[in-house]
């Protein structure tokens, strides 16, 4: 089972009058219900790569295919549909929605995916307790500190039950005390739920944890390495 | 979480910013709607004063409006007392009328020989309990008590002139007026009535009957028979009024004196007939119905209808400016508006961007993104008509009770200040509507501008 495959996968930006390669033909397949880590340097090629696979950029070729959609395929608003649907994002700097409090927050993805109002509240306080946050649940993102702020995100990344939850660089900005402790939850959560976390990280704390590790530098793929034995379906 | 509440919430995130933007349009609907209200109070005053002069509708003789004043003889409405027992006796008609009454305009020459001077004239026959009974009108409510005409109780001889006629004929001192100085006294031919007019004066009223007060002036007419004839009246009071052509030109008597003046013995004529109704939005109706009558029961007759309008053509050359500068206010605030509002949101965009590329990586689509600016605008756009339209009302008591006065045009008495915007439900919802739909429309641009932000860039921003 995959949850992701790339194919000869190429993106580059362009700056003036300078293309800079951000990615040149990875080809990857990523496995389903695993923890994936991308590995590299900065600069490497983690973000870019991730936001490919996150479905909110497009690669200049290639094919990519996300949980058995040719996502390169679909237009606009049927992207934003599919990532509502299926994948969740936790970013560096937790990007929560200044105006909603806590569980607003983790109830936002359920609303665009049109969630019927008792399964919300079922969802969304399930979350809470799941980030140890069930007491948080009114404060807005400002009253929360940094670990807070993230676990909100995390169970905002979950609400939805995606079958891939993106994370870049997730603890960068974060106390490395706070950081293992979200590292350690979303390893946790990731068990429990078995749902696809891939990551990126230049950190060893984080690939350590990694199921599977994805080695990048210059826009390429230089290693491959499963951590895990893969559980047979 | 629907787009309202988040759109509240986004607005009061930077209340400084919100609360300016808010300022600019609170200052500018109350704006419109003050020159909006002083300027209905301006169009409803004039419309009283043209309806309770001259009713809301006259039935002329055929083309007397355009060729036939100063020539009564030609262009006089015989048979009215059944013309007006028919309208008045409507059942359709009736109910909607307030006064219906005659009237016979004339043109001729007043004289005070005694003094050697005549001048032109436009005389007004009028029946006094109609006329009283139009003065009555006030259908918009406006302050202060009824006038009634100064001929009330007069004498069938009697007369009332504009100040103007009184100090060419030399009349200021025995009737009080005021501003006219003994004026250089100037020698003339005519220093006595000629012989023929003064015959003629005695041939109509037997020496006994005549007046020998120091206010009395002749009137010359040509009657209906082209012949000069001559009525001496006795004028009781000069009345200012307003409009210096008319001032100079006015005399108003009796109907039954001017009938006499015009058709002597035969039978008694009118220039036109008086409508007034009950209210001005009858108008139509009540037209359609004349034009049933004329047709019907009047058939035959060579009548036409006029409204106030028509009449007094001044009407609408003062709304009209009046309504292109509460136009020009408008489009002026409206642009203001605009740019406030459009500068607001898109400061909002900016600050967002970030948040609108995390909205959008969560599976926002591009018109959720603009829903929520456009929404900002709308709310924005509705609690400043709100916020306006209060202080409007405020600005508007307080001026009204302020006891500030000031002289509409074609008036003779200062009439007190009043901002009509309470009571005015159509111009309120239309300028509220309005500063909502350019609040929206303002926030349109940003909201596209958000709604097509690039996710990666978006969420890279810093
Ligand atoms: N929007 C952009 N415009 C131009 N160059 C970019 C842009 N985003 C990334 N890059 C370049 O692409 C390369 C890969 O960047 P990125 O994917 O952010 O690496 P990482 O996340 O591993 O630090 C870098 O050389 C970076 O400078
Ligand atoms: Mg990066």
């Amino acid at each position: 089972m995959s949850s992701v495959i790339l194919k000869q996968v190429s993106k580059h930006y362009r700056l003036d009058a300078v293309e800079v390669p951000a990615l040149s033909e990875i080809t990857l397949t990523i496995a389903s219900g695993r923890f994936t880590v991308l590995s590299g340097p900065s600069g490497s090629g983690k973000t870019t790569l991730l936001n490919l696979i996150g479905c909110i950029d497009q690669p200049d070729s290639g094919t990519l295919t996300v949980a058995g959609e040719n996502v390169l395929a679909l237009q606009d608003d049927a992207l934003a549909d599919f990532r509502a649907r299926h994948i969740g994002f936790i970013f560096q700097n937790f990007n929560l929605i200044p105006v909603l409090n806590a569980y607003e927050n983790i109830e936002y993805p359920l609303l665009l995916t049109g969630v019927d109002t008792r399964e919300r509240q079922r969802r969304v306080q399930d979350l809470l307790d799941a980030v140890g946050l069930a007491d948080r649940a009114k404060n807005l993102p400002g009253q929360l500190s940094g670990g807070q702020r993230q676990r909100v995100a995390i169970a905002r990344a979950l609400a939805t039950n995606p079958a891939l939850v993106m994370a870049d660089e997730p603890t960068a900005n974060l106390d490395s005390h706070t950081g293992a402790a979200i590292l350690e939850l979303m390893r946790n959560l990731q068990c429990e739920r078995r749902m696809s976390f891939v990551f990126s990280s230049h950190d060893p704390n984080v690939l350590a944890m990694a199921d599977d590790a994805v080695f990048i530098r210059d826009g390429r793929i230089t290693g491959i390495e499963q951590r895990t034995p893969e559980l047979a379906a | 979480m629907n787009a309202f509440s988040l759109a509240l919430r986004n607005l009061l995130r930077n209340r400084r910013r919100s609360l300016t933007t808010l300022l600019a349009m609170m200052i500018g609907v109350s704006a419109i709607l003050l020159f909006g209200g002083y300027s209905r109070n301006i169009n409803l005053g004039l419309q009283t004063d043209f309806v309770r002069g001259s009713g809301h509708l006259q039935i002329q003789h055929t083309d007397y409006f355009l060729y036939g004043s100063g020539n009564p003889a030609a262009y006089g409405i015989a048979d009215y007392p059944r013309i007006i027992a028919t309208l008045q006796n409507d059942p359709v008609l009736a109910p909607m009328l307030t006064v219906v009454t005659p009237r016979l305009s004339l043109g001729g020459i007043a004289g005070n020989f005694d003094a050697g001077v005549s001048r032109t004239v436009f005389g007004a026959g009028v029946d006094i309990a109609g006329q009283n009974a139009m003065l009555q009108w006030n259908d918009y409510d406006f302050p202060g008590v009824a006038k009634t005409s100064p001929l009330t109780g007069s004498r069938s001889d009697a007369a009332v002139i504009g100040t103007g006629v009184a100090r060419v004929l030399q009349l200021c001192e025995p009737l009080q007026v005021q501003n006219c100085p003994g004026a250089q006294r100037r020698e003339t031919d005519g220093a006595a009535a000629p012989a023929d007019i003064t015959a003629l004066s005695a041939q109509e009223q037997p020496q006994a009957e005549r007046s020998a007060s120091r206010t009395a002036i002749e009137l010359l007419a040509a009657n209906a028979h082209g012949a000069p004839n001559v009525a001496r009246l006795n004028v009781i009071k000069a009345e200012a009024m307003g409009v210096k052509e008319y001032d100079d030109m006015a005399v108003q008597l009796h109907l039954q004196q001017a009938q006499r003046l015009i058709y002597g013995q035969d039978a008694p004529k009118v220039t036109a007939i008086v409508l007034q109704l009950k209210h001005t939005g009858q108008m139509p109706a009540a037209r359609a119905r004349l034009t049933e009558l004329l047709a019907g029961p009047l058939k035959g007759m060579p009548l036409e209808v006029h409204d106030f309008a028509t009449l007094n053509p001044q009407y609408g050359q003062i709304t009209g400016m009046f309504a292109a500068i509460l136009g020009f206010i408008a489009i002026l605030i409206g642009a203001i508006v605009l740019f406030t509002v459009s500068n607001t949101m898109s400061m909002a965009v900016v600050e967002r961007t970030v948040e609108i590329g995390t909205l959008r990586a969560l599976g926002l689509r591009r018109s959720g993104i603009r829903r929520l600016f456009v929404c900002e605008g709308a709310l924005l756009g509705a609690v400043g008509a709100l916020c306006g339209i209060v202080l409007a009302l405020l600005v508007a008591y307080a001026v009204n009770h302020s006891g500030l006065t000031w002289l509409p045009p074609g008036n003779v008495d200062p009439v007190p200040l009043t901002i009509r915007v309470w009571g005015e439900p159509a111009m309120i919802g239309r300028t509220a509507l309005g500063l909502m739909l350019v609040a929206t429309l303002s926030a349109w641009w940003p909201a596209r501008r958000a709604a097509k932000l690039n996710i990666v860039d978006a969420l890279r921003h810093v």
